[in-house]
């Protein structure tokens, strides 16, 4: 068992991997700041989620599991308050009710 | 060892983009990076409560700091061109860098084998103390006058930054008035994170006794959140004369100093404790201070007062 | 402890690159960024002699990690009034940088709030 979950962490914290290294060429690459931070988003939810999740394979309690969720959903606040607040200042929204 | 080494590159990287990095606001990016990687190394080091330290002050708090000064001084980035030093005095820069590392490294290589340590001291009189993480023993029993002296030095750094008010802003508003933003974005997560964050800093300054956490930890996590109420709008900063602010500010210190002077009564010396109290009057010490440790980071961010009290 | 080793020569380029940066900036911010990787760096090097303290089961000798939590705490003090002195000199004169010429006019405007 300890087998499966090993190789189910490795699997879950390389793919979070492959999208951070997503975000970061598309953070190098895309022409402007607003596609910048679209590409940014992706390592952020789906990045630290599917290494978080990895990592819950290798929690010993239920404590220490919810802990990391926590970690994930704290960073996916910050991220997309920031990702709002950089897009508001690049672009401020046109319509005004 | 291989992540040790790639870590060790990655640092460096990012040390020398903080230096050579021509805009200062990219600069201060590089260092808030330089200190969350640098907080990974700690970890590496088995130093966790110094890792916590290193991501919350090192990185976060002063971050922070430089992030809102560089703001302040971008218009005087232009001037600045024309003073750039000539290349003789760079290459004899270079010169003297290496010969400061070089000697360093000469240090690190004559290190005493097998390496002195005062860890088995630390570990014989830990169950005398009552607690269980030998570095809050070390914080708060062992050199305990330290920790004292460090909180004293943070209101006297706070002292000399309230010092520097033009004369008829004294007593007065500090840092910009910031008004809730339209958009309600910031105003949204500061509801929303701040009462966890809250909840967080007191987790880890009472979870120190025993596992990787402390007093500074959880006190910069309770800052940081008012410095967020304070960005938000939500609440404004407090005027530096109120009294309740100078006292939440001083009774930290006082209580610390307090106990310590009861020392000589109860176990014959400054700062000693009763081996049976010990773990009482640790507690009794901490709370005041991490309380008191919050507000200074927090005013030490805000800065001197800059705008009159009244509208 | 070959880790630990590395770490420690990577803090001494570390002091090195921030000695650099301390010298070479005339911006007065970025001297004070300097200083403080100066400060990473030994820091550091503190560490790194913790951790070759290890014994009886701790990962690393609780002294200088407990020395190394008081200077990062007494280092953002001291940043911060480093920081608000160059924003007074910034106020006050309205420059921030060292300047290797000779004294300029004495500034004449004591700036509004």
């Amino acid at each position: 068992m300890n087998l499966v979950f090993d190789v189910l962490t490795v699997l879950a914290v390389c793919a979070g991997a492959f999208f951070f290294l997503a975000g970061t060429i598309g953070l190098l690459r895309f022409p402007d700041a607003l596609s910048r931070l679209h590409a940014l988003t992706k390592a952020d939810n789906l990045g630290l989620g599917l290494i978080v999740l990895g990592l819950l394979f290798q929690a010993e309690e239920l404590f220490v599991a919810l802990k990391l969720i926590g970690v994930w959903l704290l960073g996916l606040l910050a991220a997309a308050t920031v990702t709002q607040l950089i897009a508001r200042a690049i672009q401020p929204a046109g319509l005004r009710d | 060892m291989a992540f040790d080494a790639g870590l060790a590159v990655l640092v460096l990287g990012v040390a020398s983009w903080t230096i050579a990095a021509r805009d200062t606001f990219a600069a201060v990016v590089g260092f808030v990076a330089y200190g969350l990687l640098l907080a990974l190394i700690w970890v590496r080091l088995a130093a966790p409560d110094v890792a916590l330290t290193e991501a919350a002050i090192g990185s976060g708090l002063t971050g922070g700091l430089l992030l809102g000064a560089s703001a302040r001084l971008r218009r005087t980035e232009s001037l600045a061109v024309g003073e750039k030093p000539a290349a003789a005095l760079r290459a004899a820069t270079i010169g003297l860098c290496i010969l400061v590392s070089a000697g360093l490294a000469a240090i690190i290589l004559l290190l005493p084998e097998p390496a002195p340590t005062l860890a088995a001291l630390a570990a014989a009189n830990l169950v005398a103390t009552g607690l269980g993480n030998p570095v809050t023993a070390v914080l708060m029993a062992y050199r305990a006058i330290d920790t004292l002296l460090e909180v004293v030095v943070l209101l006297l750094s706070l002292l000399g930054v309230w010092s520097l008010t033009p004369d008829h802003l004294w007593g007065s508003l500090p840092s910009p008035h910031y008004r809730a933003d339209s958009y309600e974005t910031v105003t949204f997560v500061t509801q929303l994170l701040a009462p966890i964050g809250i909840l967080v800093g007191i987790h880890i300054f009472w979870i120190g006794s025993v596992a990787p956490g402390g007093e500074f930890q959880g006190a910069t996590i309770l800052a940081a959140m008012w410095i967020l109420t304070m960005l938000s709008g939500l609440v404004d900063a407090p005027a530096v004369n109120r009294r309740w602010l100078r006292l939440l500010l001083i009774i930290g210190p006082v209580v610390f100093a307090a106990i310590g002077l009861a020392g000589f009564a109860m176990a014959g010396a400054f700062l000693a404790y009763p081996t049976n109290h010990a773990k009482l009057l640790i507690l009794i010490i901490e709370v005041p201070v991490t309380l008191s440790v919050a507000a200074m980071l927090t005013l030490l961010v805000a800065g001197p007062p800059e705008r009159s009290s009244h509208r | 402890m070959s880790g630990a080793m590395l770490y420690g020569f990577c803090s001494t380029v570390l002091v090195g690159l921030g000695l650099y940066g301390l010298i070479v900036h005339p911006e007065l911010l970025r001297k004070i960024l300097a200083f403080n990787l100066v400060g990473g760096g030994v820091f550091l090097l503190f560490g790194v002699i913790a951790r070759r303290g290890a014994a009886i089961g701790f990962g690393g000798d609780p002294v200088p990690q407990a020395l190394v939590i008081t200077g990062l705490v007494v280092a953002f003090a001291a940043t911060a009034l480093a920081v608000a002195l160059l924003l007074r000199l910034f106020q006050e004169t309205g420059r921030a940088i060292l300047q290797s010429d000779k004294l300029t006019d004495a500034p004449s405007d004591n700036s509004q709030p």
